[in-house]
């Protein structure tokens, strides 16, 4: 009964989310096409982040990179094939900076994911400046506001469906034990760099698409605006309110914040990076593992 | 079963280990014994494949350990009980035990090894559920153990399996390690506590900055006045 029910009730979601823009008006299209990108970087963030506890500040380099890709190729190519350009792109990418960095502890690591963002940001800042001569990029894609978000309606639902999966999985385990004790789960048989890899590698690669199918609402695009390291530090504080070892945390985090953060960047233009800071401290301090986990807490203190 | 012949570690310039060489065969049940700093953890360390030593060989079962990435110590059949419990806090001893047999060698008969395990330590039966982080410092320890012994081991290593535990605890421990040793299976144990460890096992080696200053029989080093004064506290006439 529970099982059906925990297939059903996201299912029943997904149609209700997914006949949404045939009622809704073009303002409400945009909200819910915001929420449905934050809720698959916050998810695909998780994926890897959640339970490895490796914190990524190099979300927005894969988004970016996908939707750069876009950009560079809309002209030359068939849509779904510059997609699936994006896709391999961003696991390229992915898989080298994860064979040189993965090793890292820690902080180390957080230093370089947020350097990593600013380095592509650079580097094609100055091969467009320097080779091509020109900064910014058009797109021009028949593509709807409606298409765009059942594009992302759809990946959103694959991380989520993808995650569940693989926590049922070997792999999941793995990856859960990674983030308790390293030494012991190599002990355990645990081929530790190899799960690392295998796991972020398909998160960059979702985020890579997440940017890739974003990128046509822009139309016009160039790297300051692609690589705006607010993204990274967005999926992070959504994951951690909603709770990133959690499979639904990253998405009850996203989508109150979406709405708050839209709210208070039109209302409060000048004020909204440093209640951003504070909100960011605020979950650090009262919330360290989400929301799910503090109402299980206080369930289980109602108990005792 | 293990051989570890002229083993150099060095941590930066200081050197952890020595030229270090010693035995364990099968069946047996080997103490190092030192003080802290001794290099105890570090030898252990490097048969476990936590640390790599400068030179120096390590073969077990006629092949060399030290060829072996860490992960597939434990289809060779080397469990480790690392210093500091070890164990998955944020899940269930029987999670915990699982984990253990997750190796492909340990999949065949775990359910029949965790009888074992439950009969060896019957409170982690009664426990099978909780949290194994909410469990006090000995309880954690057996799960420890028990998460090593699920992954079918033919040699187990236990780094200071007695630290921060409370002397009646230990005691319930080295008892639980009696019976293990009694099954039959090969144990290298690093241990502070050089009484309860002598009385168990089968012959030790002393450690001290990183050489081996001694070692013999685990009944005649206790009954070695030298010994007693360096590792006994000087006081072992019970």
């Amino acid at each position: 009964m529970r099982k059906t029910l925990s297939l059903a009730l996201p299912l029943a979601a997904l149609v209700l989310l997914a006949a949404a823009p045939l009622v809704a008006s073009a303002y409400q299209l945009g909200l819910l096409l915001g929420m449905a990108t934050y809720v698959t970087l916050a998810s695909a963030w998780a994926l890897f982040s959640g339970h490895t506890r490796y914190i990524s500040l190099a979300t927005v380099a894969f988004y970016g990179t996908g939707a750069y890709t876009v950009a560079v190729l809309n002209e030359s190519l068939p849509y779904p094939v510059v997609l699936a350009v994006a896709g391999v792109i961003g696991a390229g990418l992915a898989l080298v900076v994860g064979l040189s960095t993965l090793r890292l502890a820690g902080i180390y690591f957080v230093i370089f994911s947020f350097g990593l963002s600013e380095l592509i940001r650079e580097l094609i800042t100055w091969y467009e400046v320097n080779v091509t001569g020109t900064l910014g990029r058009y797109i021009f894609l028949d593509i709807t506001a409606r298409g765009i978000y059942w594009q992302m309606l759809a990946l959103g639902a694959f991380t989520i469906g993808l995650t569940a999966w693989i926590h049922r999985r070997r792999l999941g385990l793995a990856l859960r034990v990674i983030g308790d004790d390293e030494t012991v789960a190599a002990h355990s048989g645990i081929h530790l760099a190899r799960v690392k890899l295998i796991v972020f590698v398909l998160a960059s690669t979702i985020i890579t698409l997440a940017g890739a199918i974003a990128s046509p609402r822009w139309v016009y695009v160039e790297p300051s605006i692609v690589f705006n390291p607010t993204v990274s530090f967005l999926t992070v504080i959504m994951a951690l309110l909603g709770g990133a070892n959690r499979l639904w945390g990253p998405a009850l985090g996203a989508v109150p914040l979406f709405l708050v953060f839209e709210w208070l960047s039109s209302d409060f233009p000048d004020t909204y990076p440093i209640i951003l800071g504070l909100l960011f401290i605020a979950v650090v301090f009262v919330l360290p593992n989400g929301v799910l986990a503090g109402i299980e807490r206080l369930r289980q203190r109602r108990k005792a | 079963m293990l051989e570890i012949k002229d083993l150099t570690l060095r941590y930066g310039k200081h050197t952890a280990l020595d030229g270090v060489s010693a035995e364990v065969g099968k069946g047996e049940m080997v103490a190092i014994l030192g003080a802290n700093g001794a290099g105890k953890s570090s030898l252990l360390g490097a048969v476990g494949g936590r640390v790599r030593p400068a030179s120096g060989s390590i073969r077990y079962q006629d092949q060399d350990l030290l060829a072996l990435p860490q992960h597939l110590l434990v289809e060779h059949g080397i469990a480790l009980v690392p210093e500091g419990r070890g164990i998955f806090p944020a899940m269930t001893v029987e999670d915990n035990l699982s984990l253990g047999a997750l190796p492909r060698r340990a999949q065949a008969g775990a359910a029949a090894r965790r009888d074992e395990v439950f009969g060896l330590f019957p409170k982690l039966a009664q426990r099978r559920g909780q949290i194994a982080g909410t469990m006090s410092g000995g309880e954690q320890q057996m799960v420890a153990i028990g998460r090593a012994l699920m992954s079918a081991p033919d040699l187990l290593l236990l780094d200071e399996p007695s630290l921060g535990l409370a002397p009646i605890v230990a005691q319930e421990l080295f008892a639980a390690l009696g019976r293990i040793r009694a099954g039959g299976l090969t144990i290298m144990i690093v241990e502070q506590n050089a009484a309860a460890t002598l009385a168990l096992a089968d012959r030790a080696y002393l450690l001290e900055a990183g050489r081996i200053i001694g070692a013999g029989a685990a009944e005649a080093l206790r009954n070695d006045p030298a010994v007693a004064a360096a590792f006994l506290g000087g006081a072992l006439t019970d």
